[in-house]
């Protein structure tokens, strides 16, 4: 129990918080305190149960067993509209805003109380102003970029007058400028004498910016401790639950073989509603390399990965050439014959259908590689036979072949996609997020099996929001902003700063960053 | 001079069912549900209303009774989607379904039977100008009430809070249950909305366009004004262009006939089918606009967790 | 009270099967109620309706005269709608199928030409298909939603088969009313079991059965038709083109659906009138999800609805039940259909509203 000051009751506590999902036990028995004014940092990997506690504590969800005090006296939050009347604002991971409608109509949209709404569209320009996070209110919020939509959201919660703000994962689609400005924001809100729960994965960040950390695992509290008096090394054990493994070290390989996937001028108009147009990309990747392209989320990786795999076509076939074939206007099944292999961003509903079973999922990805159909019919038993393969060669947990994708856990679905694409011997992979929402331990075992594929002599291109990855297993990292793509350099040789400017558009050298105005 | 003042009439009141059934059901798919038991509700509506004034002799009992009809069957629309999560098409064409064979079952014994039709509004000395008079001054109360409903669903959508919180919902089910609005709730009076007016336009066609009840006597109307919301990309002012348009084609339909053109009575009969085809068409393809301007949770089920 | 509803992480098999054998008990209960409130003794209008056509010599091979149409429709639907092409027009594939087919028929009326029906039932299913194809046109090239255009559609074709029985094809020596000829030996379908209607068309929809269930377990197509309902984007990833499936969805419901009208009008009907469907195109629709999307469920489904017909008409004649209560039957089994598919998802738990968070 953390050890309140003198007299002084905890802004908010938690006692015994239990939450049961079928199937998943996502709070076990969970404490936790928060003084105010405290930057309480609260950590795990993807599906530790931080993201439920803080529902319940912000009133989304109901809790099965478990007291709540606030301010010292025991309440029951019973919904978002509650919590806010308490003085909890949280600002989400996936902003809940209304894409059509304008700022000031999503931030009307948060608030009860029609006497509080007069006057806003004034309030919202001093208010972002005054926190450094300015805001127009009559923009669509279609036409704004990330970074500002995460404004709307937290000056919806200033507006309210927060005791204590929730935030979610707030960096992940942040550049390191942006993260920078938001930790300045937060920490001359913890001087006003309000409370942060920040909940993060990212263990720099907290070490930089909170006083105390509690520390989640498979939904119980494992620790409490000041992360500004521990090692990152000691955290992410804490967190993860056993030693770090280092995935095995590649031995520099000298560029044998030529380049097996060249992209060359590929420029292309997105189809999506709020999506952003390729301009003029151009790389490629030899035989035996791993090329990491970073990047902040929605700076076109979507675009260029659809036109990669050939979901989207490219305007001229010499746009992309896999082992000197000029697949630029041919489509996924021609692109996968001609010897490349894709595993995209999402797994439920894009690289495997939920409902069908393994053996048919399969079938879905191979079956041109493997020639798994024969006079128009499918080869069944072919097809349950490689999935068993899959199966067994990458230790995806599954009852068999005959499984459905969705009874399968995250990280055991995304072992048996890469694998899927792997074991059909590609000349070329492109993988997409390749570890997101995965358990460490999955995680290790892509990673290992990338590796062993470009030992192989396969050119592997990932494309990943998570620096972090593209640093450990990646020979060379561009990176790619607002449609353009930097030009690539070898990992050893650049640093997380010159990333972090390149994400943000501005150029490494002079480390300028652009106005925020928009191009065309 | 006045020659066409009936032919303008006859606009008016072909036009006025279309705009009635259209302004509902853009209601509810503003609010994200996609309701295409249209047809049946008004030909409940129709038949209920019928019998209600038949019963009555009361014109204002037929329309609150057609009104009522369309609205009960859509809240069991409403069941099957909302609570139930049942597939909005494959419910909707059940309602569809349903609603044909209940009208005709109930209207079997009213085949037939005249009413006076609904009586028309006498504003004083204002229906006796000439020309301007008949038109703007001299119609019922349902064609008047088309235009009052048009003006107050913009006016609800649009300027005050509650429209925006619907319109939320049809944009993002799940943003809005996070800020913590009762998406299950609004939907159902969407609905009930939308049901109400299809009845009312349903209601519309027996009391007062032909007084009279005859089996599936909406010949298709109501999905012409699934088409026309899908027209007018979900705005309430291009809605009222889209209604007028339809009606125009039933003018057209008569001014043919009257000139002796040599055309069968079916291909006639056919224009309006052939009408909202390729209308249909001409919006569809700008996909960008539809994209736009389509409430983007339209017929997606919504569940919460928790 | 309150009802809470706790997904099951998987489809429930019991309840896949079991869902349309509620739904149809429901029915009936809802059916006596109804019976009941018409002055009805609910328990001989069950019977009336649902077991007497099955009774006679005469009533069983019936049941499958009226379900052929429903069976051949239905099982092009069916595939149509796993891949969310809904089909919504089929009552109009079917007039223009009926149009075509008899079309030939009535030209090559009196030649004595063998090759009358088989060319009758050619002209009948390219005549659905081509209907079918503007639907599909309109969808791929222009985005605009199939189940408008088809609808839309129907209602064309009615005006024009209506057209053509009052004015180019009027039987002549028809005294004036609005119907074809009718068709000569050479243009009908033969009887397959002397005494009975049961004609070339039911053995038709019994192969396509067989066929429908091939395509859809066991062939490429199939599996595509499933993908890209289920997850169009894995089925883009794929490389299925979702435009070719579109086509072939509503090609292959036209087809089939013309081919139901084409052997109605040469069998039990004999001859082209406004007429020549008693809703069999929509009541396909009600078939198709009755039999879960599958070709064999279909068969059942559509014995089913098929026993409907026949006990709404003997409803008609031996109660003096209004025509109309068959629709009403149909579109209640599918109303309880759609709200018992829920138990396969989901569970159902009644109760006291669990508390906000009790005390430690």
């Amino acid at each position: 129990m953390v050890a309140a000051a003198a007299g002084t009751a905890a802004l908010l506590q938690l006692t015994g918080i239990v939450k049961q999902f079928p199937g998943c036990l996502a709070n076990d028995r969970v404490d936790l305190a928060i003084q105010a004014g405290e930057v309480h940092a609260l950590l795990g990997e993807n599906g530790a149960g931080k993201s439920t506690l803080v529902k319940i504590i912000y009133g989304v969800l109901r809790p099965d067993q478990g007291e709540i005090r606030w301010r010292g006296e025991p309440v029951h939050i019973a919904s978002p509209a509650f919590a806010r009347r308490l003085g909890i604002g949280m600002v989400f991971q996936h902003f809940s805003l209304f894409e059509a409608l304008t700022v000031a109509e999503n931030i009307a949209l948060g608030i009860n109380d029609p006497a509080e709404r007069r006057d806003l569209k004034k309030r919202i320009v001093e208010v972002s102003q005054s926190y450094g996070l300015p805001l127009d209110p009559d923009r669509a919020v279609h036409d704004l970029s990330v970074g500002e939509r995460q404004r709307i959201e937290i000056v919806r919660c200033l507006l309210q007058n927060p005791q204590l703000l929730i935030m979610d994962e707030p960096t992940s689609v942040l550049t390191p400028q942006e993260v920078e400005r938001l930790f300045e924001t937060l920490r001359r809100l913890s001087q006003e004498g309000r409370a942060i729960l920040y909940i993060s994965h990212k263990l720099e960040e907290i070490r930089a910016l909170c006083e105390r950390a509690t520390i989640m695992r498979l939904g119980r509290v494992v620790a409490e401790c000041d992360p500004r008096q521990e090692t990152a090394r000691h955290l992410a054990e804490l967190m993860i639950g056993n030693e770090l493994r280092a995935p095995a070290h590649r031995a520099a390989k000298a560029a044998g073989k030529g380049a097996r996937l060249t992209v060359r001028g590929l420029s292309l108009r997105s189809d999506q509603q709020f999506g952003t147009d390729l301009k003029d990309i151009s790389f490629s990747v030899a035989g035996g390399e791993i090329l990491g392209i970073g990047g902040v989320a929605g700076n076109g990786q979507t675009e260029l990965t659809a036109a990669l795999s050939g979901e989207t076509l490219a305007e001229r076939a010499d746009s992309i050439q896999i082992d000197g074939k000029l697949v630029g206007l041919l489509g996924p099944g021609a692109r996968r014959v001609s010897g490349a292999t894709f595993v995209p961003e999402e797994r439920n509903g894009h690289g495997a259908v939920p409902a069908m079973t393994l053996a048919e999922n399969a079938f879905l990805g191979a079956f041109r590689r493997l020639r798994l159909v024969h006079t128009g019919l499918i080869a069944a038993g072919q097809a349950a036979a490689f999935a068993g393969k899959v199966i067994q060669s990458f230790d995806v947990r599954t009852t068999g072949p005959a499984a459905e994708a969705r009874s399968l856990s995250g990280g055991n679905l995304q072992k048996f996609i890469v694998g899927r694409e792997i074991l059909q011997a590609p000349g070329v992979l492109v993988i997409s997020q390749p570890t997101w929402g995965v358990d460490a331990g999955a995680a290790a075992a892509i990673y290992q099996a990338l590796l062993d594929l470009a030992d192989a002599g396969t050119a592997v291109l990932i494309i990943s929001q998570d620096l972090d990855e593209i640093f450990s297993i990646c020979d060379r990292i561009a990176v790619i902003y607002q449609g353009r793509l930097s030009e690539a350099r070898p990992v050893r040789s650049v640093t997380v700063e010159e990333i972090g400017l390149l994400m943000g558009g501005a150029h490494p050298e002079t480390g300028r960053e652009p106005s925020h105005a928009h191009p065309a | 001079m006045g020659d066409w003042v009936p032919l303008v009439l006859s606009v008016i009141s072909a036009s006025t069912p279309l705009l009635l059934a259209a302004t509902g059901e853009l209601v509810t798919e503003k609010s994200g549900v996609l309701n295409l038991g249209v047809e049946g509700m008004m030909l409940a509506g129709a038949v209920v209303g019928f019998a209600a004034s038949a019963a009555t002799g009361s014109g204002a009992a037929g329309i609150a009774a057609g009104a009522a009809a369309g609205a009960l069957l859509a809240l069991i629309f409403g069941v099957l989607t909302l609570t139930f999560l049942a597939n909005q098409v494959a419910t909707g064409l059940a309602l569809t379904i349903f609603g044909v064979g209940f009208s005709a079952l109930m209207g079997a014994g009213y085949v037939g039977i005249a009413l006076t039709p609904l009586p028309k509004l006498d504003i004083a000395g204002l229906s006796d100008l000439p020309v301007v008079g008949p038109i703007l001054f001299h119609q019922d109360v349902l064609v008047y009430g088309s235009f009052a409903l048009l003006a107050g669903v913009s006016w609800f959508l649009y300027r005050t809070h509650a429209g925006l919180v619907l319109r939320s919902i049809g944009d993002s089910h799940d943003a809005a249950h996070a800020i913590g609005y009762p998406v299950i709730a609004i939907r159902y009076g969407a609905v009930a909305f939308g049901g109400a007016m299809s009845g009312l336009a349903g209601a519309y066609m027996s009391l007062a366009y032909t007084p009279q009840w005859a089996e599936n006597m909406t010949a298709g109307r109501g999905w012409i004004a699934l088409a026309l919301v899908v027209f007018a990309t979900w705005r309430p002012a291009r809605l009222l262009l889209g209604a007028y348009l339809f009606g125009g084609i039933s003018l057209l339909q008569l001014v043919l006939q009257a000139e002796g053109v040599p055309i069968p009575s079916q291909v006639l009969t056919m224009l309006p089918y052939l009408v909202t085809i390729v209308v249909l068409v001409l919006i569809s393809r700008d996909r960008t606009r539809i994209r736009l301007n389509a409430p983007a949770c339209l017929g997606k089920p919504f569940y919460a967790a928790g | 009270m309150h009802i809470r509803l706790e997904p099951r992480g998987r489809r429930s098999t019991a309840w896949a099967y079991g869902s349309p054998l509620l739904a149809l008990v429901l029915t009936l209960g809802t059916a006596g109620v109804i019976f009941a409130l018409l002055g009805k003794d609910p328990f001989l209008s069950l019977y009336t309706f649902f077991v007497s056509p099955l009774a006679s010599a005469t009533g069983r091979p019936e049941l499958l005269v009226k379900a052929a149409p429903l069976v051949l429709i239905a099982v092009g639907l069916s595939l149509g709608f796993r891949a969310n092409v809904w089909n919504i027009g089929a009552e109009g594939q079917y007039t223009v199928g009926a149009i075509c087919g008899g079309g030939v028929g009535l030209a090559l009326y009196g030649d004595g030409n063998p090759l009358t029906l088989p060319a009758m039932i050619v002209a009948g299913l390219l005549g659905g298909m081509a209907w079918a194809a503007i639907p599909a046109f309109l969808r791929t090239r222009f985005n605009a939603n199939e189940i408008l255009t088809s609808l839309m559609l129907t209602y064309v074709a009615q005006q024009l088969l209506i057209y053509l029985v009052t004015g180019p094809w009027r039987d002549p020596e028809g005294y004036g009313f609005p119907q074809s000829r009718l068709f000569d030996e050479y243009s009908t379908s033969p009887v397959l079991i002397p005494g009975t209607r049961l004609h070339l068309g039911v053995l038709v929809s019994l192969i396509v059965v067989g066929l429908g269930w091939l395509v859809l377990a066991k062939s490429l197509i199939g599996f595509q038709l499933k993908v890209v309902g289920q997850a169009p984007r894995a089925a883009r990833y794929a490389g299925f083109s979702e435009r070719r499936l579109v086509w072939f969805s509503l090609l292959l419901g036209g087809a089939l659906a013309g081919l139901a009208g084409l052997f109605e009008v040469a069998g039990p009907v004999g001859q082209l009138t406004p007429s020549i469907s008693p809703g069999y195109g929509f009541t396909a629709i009600i078939v198709a999800f009755l039999g879960r999307l599958h070709p064999v469920g279909v068969l059942f489904g559509g014995l089913l609805l098929a026993l409907t017909y026949l006990g709404g008409e003997k409803a008609q004649i031996d109660l003096g039940m209004p025509n109309a209560v068959t629709g009403i039957f149909q579109g209640i089994l599918l109303f309880y259909l759609l709200a018992c598919d829920l138990l396969i998802l989901y569970r159902v738990r009644v109760g006291q509203r669990a508390p906000a968070a009790k005390a430690a």
